[in-house]
């Protein structure tokens, strides 16, 4: 009857700090500096790939960080994965029959 | 009888006997809810990023955005992220007046999101953005109007939640119920991610 | 006691609001948390359905019969093919299979409820709700009319002016929200409440196809929301999305929806294909041929499934490439299916098999899908497919996999369960005469359809003409009165069940606990099975665990002896019987928050106080769902029982 419990210890102990929670909080407040930063200073042909970079960094951050998958069972990470992955599949081919890219 | 009050903190391992992955069933069932949200506004998003540049009436979106605004409420999001997170370690550490201190502030930033987002659209609106106006305006409000129903129901749930710990009502793990709620904010401060940078910083 | 220091109770503070628990006769079942009894409740629902989108098929026919069909004008058949559809699709067979998923997956897993037992009413009520507001448009200016995938911008307030769509759509999004909520409490539980040694690879058949099917759903069903919700802002705030003048892509609609929609149509076959996997080993006397290939290929039906949406938009103009990757991946989505096919008939090669009611419909399947399952592969063909597009062709192709796949799978799997439903047994003759009607009825019904679409009948037309007809053998005039003429054989075939269904209930006799000498776990306990399903949670050691608890295999020989019978394993269960056990107990609040969606919802239509009346019940049953415990308190009962044994107490929310 103690499983419940036992698998919060165990995310608590695996997990972080909230020293480090803070730290992870630093880092995305800068990158989120650069991402407006892009805004006011002309990046040329890095602009695109440099801000979509940074948006996936702190998107992984935050899921793996905060919301503990990086710590937690690999079902969450299957579970939540997944949807991720199919709706980027069927968006991108979607919008591809829509020559979204090419113009 | 003894047996109802122990299973009154054990509603994660059901029927009197172990779960068979171990895990806790609502945790399960929200992070299944959000990899399905992946998909909710994934559509919405594609449907904005098709229909951005289709202006025929009203305000093209560079001739609106207001880039300094967007950055300082999506700040006030991605910090409301760490207090969230800081209320579900004090939840597990059982430490009650932290988390309650920690989920006010949260629930403080989530609202100044949305107060930010309400000026938002009265001040496009003002512009002549309206819901109606253009493919752009209705693709527009309705992205940013999901999120921030969702937002809203966070900073709803968040106040609840409080009230029912303040009043020794909460039925099942306190600390899980802190953690699911987390979960669920953290998905909407991620789909904010996106939306910041797919939306307003690249323009169409 | 423990109990005295238990803090005050939610039911306490609440006052008035006692949960039901030990009630008896109607509330017993309005306020139910049992899987058993929702899938019942399930069962009939989807059932009245079944009849009512049948009659709305049979005027169909009537209407085109005879040339110039004077029976329904063009507006009433176009609200009635696309009632037709939209019932049979979302208020028949999705809710029937969730009967069947919510009756037998616990039953097959050795669970003794679903994970969520109040969220699983929650999803009937909705369901519930979702079908009557689609209905009551009938009644309240017409009903939708626009097919039912409902075009853009055909769909939009210009071209659709009546409320029906807008019923439509608030119906669909609740009966989605539904399907959503029961489709990630089936996960859930099928992940976490297996019985001790059930690995996912000793899981029956059909707990695994409709474990891939609730994956479709969670990952499909926020699609069509998106596109629902985008038409619904369209029709009742005016917004854009679909309209072409201010620029607005046609094409938007057509993917949200197949994105949907596709995923869609293995979520109406696959609980299919899982009941004739319990069934054909079963009246074959041998095990699955090559059961992980059947896991594997059904896993992989839904994966590709997600892949091939397109395929419906072949005549759309989506480009050459388009056309060609999808058109690809649609034909590779026929490896997995003809593996199962094989395997079924490979598990039926060499077996005793006993023909039964249950059989007969199973080997009903395998043809009939099979035949619609080639007239899909020449759909696959991108230029043949533009041929046949919007043809009776296509109206034959999707009615042979539907009808003859997932219809007679559903069949299959009453006259295999009905003894362990109710305890008794339908009956084998009257079966065996509504197998052949159906059979025959449909064939009758929709063998003639290909002829007709390959002569170019149109689809969603209302009236066909002498004048361009045709001569011989061709004869649009012949082929339209054989298939009208078969749909009424159909429809007796289907009264058989029925007059079968009344006189089964009005038979005394019990029926036997193994009938069919069955395979797997659902077996193992009474007919029907007890509030807790199980007097002692089963330990499993084989797939087909109770196969392995009856017969025992010789090492050298390979023979199966019979080493125990059925009923005394039942009666071994029942006096090893666990001493507590807890149950989850009945709850308001499900019903109410559906009735409060359903308010709600209405408000879209009817105006904003409607609105605010709805949100404020959502709100006021969700605090009270909440609040209360996850166990009922003693407080919740009347008498409560001291003795340890009761069976009425909860240990989940």
């Amino acid at each position: 009857m103690s499983t419940a419990t036992d698998t919060h210890a165990d995310a608590h102990e695996h997990g972080m700090s909230d020293a480090g929670y803070v730290k992870i909080a630093i880092i995305l407040a800068a990158i989120t500096a650069l991402e407006v930063s892009t805004y006011y200073v002309d990046f040329g042909p890095l602009f695109m790939p440099a801000l979509l970079t940074m948006m996936v960094v702190k998107f992984v951050m935050v899921v793996s960080y905060f919301m503990h998958l990086k710590f937690d069972s690999k079902i969450f990470s299957f579970l939540f994965y997944v949807g991720l992955g199919l709706a980027l599949f069927v968006y991108i081919t979607a919008l591809a029959t829509f020559k979204f890219f090419i113009a | 009888m003894a047996d109802i009050a122990t299973h009154d903190t054990d509603h994660a391992t059901d029927h009197g006997h172990h779960s068979s992955t171990g895990l806790s069933n609502n945790k399960l069932a929200m992070w299944l809810f959000l990899g399905s949200e992946c998909l909710l506004f994934g559509g919405l998003i594609s449907t904005y990023m098709l229909y951005r540049g289709r202006v025929q009436n009203g305000p093209h979106p560079s001739q609106i955005y207001d880039i300094p605004f967007t950055s300082v409420s999506s700040f006030v999001l991605l910090m409301s992220s760490l207090t969230m997170v800081l209320a579900v370690s004090s939840a597990q550490r059982k430490d009650d007046a932290k988390t309650n201190l920690w989920l006010v502030i949260t629930a403080l930033l989530g609202a100044t999101f949305i107060g930010g987002q309400v000026y938002e659209f009265t001040t496009f609106y003002r512009e002549g953005l309206g819901f109606t106006t253009s493919l752009f305006g209705s693709s527009f409000y309705a992205l940013t109007g999901f999120h921030g129903v969702h937002v809203s129901i966070g900073v709803i749930m968040l106040l609840s939640l409080m009230g029912i710990i303040k009043k020794g009502k909460i039925t099942g793990d306190k600390a899980e119920v802190v953690e699911l709620i987390g979960l669920y904010w953290h998905f909407v401060d991620i789909v904010w991610i996106i939306i910041f940078t797919l939306v307003y910083l690249i323009p169409s | 006691m423990a109990t005295n220091e238990l803090p005050i109770s939610s039911s306490q503070s609440l006052g008035a609001v006692r949960r039901p628990v030990n009630t008896k006769g109607w509330r017993e079942w309005l306020f139910t948390v049992d899987h058993k009894k929702l899938g019942i409740m399930y069962g009939c629902v989807a059932f009245t359905f079944f009849i009512v989108g049948g009659i709305e098929a049979l005027f169909i026919r009537l209407q085109l019969a005879l040339p110039d069909g004077r029976i329904l004008s063009a507006d009433k058949y176009n609200q009635m093919f696309t009632m037709h559809a939209t019932t049979m699709i979302f208020l028949f067979a999705m809710p029937m299979a969730a009967a069947f998923a919510n009756y037998f997956l616990p039953l097959q897993i050795g669970a003794r409820d679903v994970a969520f037992p109040r969220l699983n009413a929650l999803s009937f009520w909705l369901f519930l709700s979702g079908g009557l507001i689609l209905n009551a448009s009938w009644f309240l200016g017409g009903a939708a009319d626009g097919g039912w995938f409902m075009y853009a911008p055909n769909s939009g307030p210009v071209f659709s002016p009546s409320n029906g769509v807008d019923f439509w759509v608030l119906g669909l999004q609740i009966a989605g929200i539904a399907s959503l909520i029961g489709s990630i409490n089936l996960i859930v539980t099928v992940l976490n409440m297996r019985a001790p040694g059930m690995t996912l690879m000793k899981m029956p058949v059909f707990t695994w196809m409709i474990l891939v099917v609730q994956f479709l759903l969670v990952f499909s069903l926020p699609v069509i929301t998106v596109a629902l919700v985008l038409l619904m802002f369209q029709r009742s705030y005016g917004a854009t999305f679909f309209d072409v003048s201010q620029g607005a892509d046609p094409l938007l609609w057509q993917h949200l929806f197949w994105i949907f929609g596709h995923p869609e149509v293995y979520v109406l076959i696959l609980p299919a294909f899982g009941i004739i996997s319990e069934v054909l080993p079963t009246f074959s006397r041998k095990p699955l041929f090559g059961y992980p290939f059947v896991v594997f290929s059904g896993a992989s039906i839904g994966l590709v499934g997600f892949g091939v949406w397109a395929h419906h938009m072949f005549a759309s103009g989506l480009g050459p490439v388009s056309v060609a990757v999808f058109s690809m991946a649609t034909m590779a989505i026929a490896i997995p299916t003809g593996v199962k096919i094989f395997n079924w008939l490979l598990t039926m090669w060499g077996g005793k098999i006993w023909y039964s009611a249950a059989m007969k419909f199973a080997i009903g399947l395998v043809v009939l899908f099979t035949i619609g399952g080639l007239s899909g592969v020449t759909h696959a063909v991108a230029p043949s497919d533009t041929q046949q597009t919007d043809t009776y062709y296509i109206v034959a192709h999707f009615h042979y996999v539907l009808f003859g796949g997932m219809v007679f799978g559903l069949f299959s799997g009453f006259y295999y369960w009905w003894p362990k439903v109710f305890g008794k047994m339908l009956n084998e003759k009257l079966g065996t005469w509504n197998f052949w009607f159906m059979v025959i009825g449909m064939n009758l019904t929709f063998g003639p359809m290909h002829i007709l679409g390959l002569q170019g009948q149109p689809r969603r037309m209302y009236v066909w003409t002498e004048a361009r007809a045709g001569e011989g053998f061709f004869n649009l005039g012949f082929w339209n009165m054989v298939s009208s003429i078969g749909s009424f054989i159909l429809a007796v075939g289907v009264l058989f069940f029925i007059i079968n269904v009344i006189k089964t209930t009005r038979n005394k006799e019990r029926a036997p606990l193994d009938p069919w000498d069955a395979r797997t776990l659902e077996w193992l306990t009474t007919s029907p099975p007890k509030v807790h399903n199980f007097d002692r949670i089963p330990v499993v050691h084989h797939l087909d665990e109770f196969f392995h608890r009856k017969y025992v295999e010789d090492e050298t020989t390979h023979v199966m002896t019979q080493v125990a019978k059925g009923e005394d394993l039942v009666r071994a269960e029942e006096a090893a019987a666990d001493a507590d056990i807890h149950m989850p107990g009945a709850s308001y609040w499900p019903l109410l928050l559906s009735i409060g969606v359903a308010v709600l919802g209405m408000g879209i239509i009817y105006g904003t106080p409607i609105m605010v009346v709805g949100a404020l019940v959502v709100l006021f049953s969700s605090f009270g769902w909440v609040l209360e415990p996850s166990v009922p308190e003693p407080i919740d009962f009347d008498s409560p029982s001291h003795d340890g044994h009761t069976k009425e107490i909860a240990s989940l929310g």
